[in-house]
């Protein structure tokens, strides 16, 4: 099996540690994390992490977006696979409420605040309800497994098919999104236990058998 | 709401150590916080809370080693306070592989630090710990309940200094300055293993939107039920159950399931 180098990108804004030892606990190589993108040759992998705020993230991304979004393409064409983690799947989409910069733009659909009905930000533990069994990330969970959430804004995807699980807080929320070999999940899968390991390794998967 | 209720072991660190005090004081050694990291995710623990008690005081740095060893072993979020005083110490902390930072006496002293902190890093990486004692008299009613008798002072410098500050109007500022959760210790209730200040803890959540942790007073796993079934709180803190092998997390879970509390088990 081929060599997994992964890379994590840092916005600057928090804990990439954390991140860098779940890749590592579950079979990652070698772990990079990167201030800069526009060079992703020789990676297997890459990570979108969850820490930071929407604006600011956006703008460090801002000096590599041509490169990033060519690796986007390929990894939704089945090429080196991405995940966003968060914030990092948060950033795929046209806009988000929680700033005024335009998104990446990869996937189509806006991030809005979760409903005023329930406390924000939604943190803790709640359950995955699967809706794509053929996921390639969600293979070996069980539906109704318990994954950690962090956040005050979920996405609308325009194409719900691309949705391969959701949860429910204040309202149905997409907590992961899936296409081709592009990943985004809005739970932290390096934060959920053992159920967020099974993820990883998934993931890792994929990066080992794609050129 | 599945959201579960989350049980959530304290390591009060001390020099590397982690440290059971009684009432902010009289402190005594429990052993190493790695090893405890470790046996209380294998027990189920939803999340993990570090803080360095006497940081505040004694303008100590908050242990970057401890935090990056836990980090590398567990698969849990954990917070750290403790001696974060500015942005860059926040930054350090998460950098070592905090996933949230809890900020205390610096909030009280600057309260634009919940701001910068939540701008930079994101409302869901801020804690605030907020120390409250009960007092009677001494102070003004206050305005929205002046029939009671009492008010909850927050204190700074690991409880050791009262600021004139009520709890409850503390919390809708640190929650409008981008607070994203508050871990709410009563210092009466701290070490007594009595229970959790019921009456704190549901005047906090009531004023709040934002998650509440309950810390102080927890000696068996009966006083996390009362809590969680007497007030909207999100999440149950405690130490000395779980370090002195009173209780396991585990255990607890199991009880609290069976009186109709959703947990993760």
């Amino acid at each position: 099996m081929k060599r997994n180098n992964i890379a994590i990108f840092d916005y600057g804004a928090g804990n990439l540690f954390s991140l860098k030892a779940a890749l590592e606990r579950n079979g990652a190589e070698s772990v990079s994390i990167l201030r800069k993108l526009n060079d992703l040759g020789g990676f297997t992998g890459v990570v979108l992490p969850g820490v930071g705020n929407f604006d600011p993230a956006i703008r460090s991304v801002e000096p590599f977006k041509e490169s990033l979004l060519q690796a986007m393409e390929d990894a939704i064409n089945g090429g080196v696979p991405m995940l966003g983690i968060c914030l990092g799947m948060e950033m795929l989409f046209n806009k988000s409420e929680e700033g005024t910069l335009d998104g990446l733009k990869i996937l189509d659909g806006e991030v809005v605040m979760l409903s005023k009905k329930v406390k924000i930000p939604h943190m803790g533990w709640n359950n995955l309800s699967i809706t794509n069994s053929d996921s390639k990330l969600l293979r070996g969970v069980s539906n109704g497994s318990w994954v950690y959430f962090v956040h005050s804004y979920f996405v609308k995807p325009t194409d719900k098919n691309i949705v391969a699980a959701n949860s429910v807080y204040g309202s149905v929320i997409p907590a992961l999104v899936e296409d081709g070999n592009l990943f985004g999940t809005q739970f932290h899968p390096e934060k959920s236990g053992a159920v967020g390991g099974i993820m990883i390794k998934n993931f890792l998967k994929e990066c080992t058998q794609c050129s | 709401m599945p959201l579960a209720k989350r049980i959530i072991p304290c390591l009060d660190v001390d020099n590397g150590r982690v440290v059971k005090g009684v009432h902010f004081e009289e402190v005594k050694e429990a052993g190493d916080p790695v090893e405890f990291a470790q046996k209380y995710k294998s027990q189920g623990a939803d999340e993990l809370i570090f803080l360095d008690i006497t940081a505040s005081q004694q303008g100590r740095e908050t242990m970057r080693n401890v935090v990056s060893n836990v980090a590398k072993v567990i698969d849990i979020p954990f917070t750290v306070g403790g001696g974060i005083r500015m942005l860059e110490d926040a930054r350090e902390i998460l950098l070592s592989g905090a996933d949230k930072v809890s900020i205390n006496t610096a909030a009280v002293k600057n309260p634009e630090l919940i701001r910068d902190l939540m701008s930079i890093f994101g409302r869901q990486c801020v804690v605030v710990a907020i120390d409250a004692k009960k007092n009677v008299g001494g102070r003004e009613a206050r305005s929205e309940n002046s029939d009671q008798e009492y008010w909850f002072e927050v204190k700074i410098f690991g409880g050791k200094t009262g600021t004139g500050i009520d709890a409850i109007e503390w919390a809708r500022k640190v929650e409008s300055l981008g607070a994203g959760e508050i871990l709410l210790t009563s210092i009466d209730a701290d070490g007594t293993e009595n229970g959790y200040d019921i009456n704190l803890t549901k005047s906090i959540c009531d004023a709040v939107r934002i998650p509440v942790i309950a810390s102080g007073g927890c000696g068996e796993p009966k006083h996390m039920l009362e809590v969680f079934k007497q007030t909207d709180v999100d999440a149950a803190l405690a130490a000395s159950i779980f370090h002195y092998e009173k209780s396991s997390v585990g255990r607890v879970k199991d009880y609290l399931k069976s009186n109709g509390i959703e947990v993760r088990v």
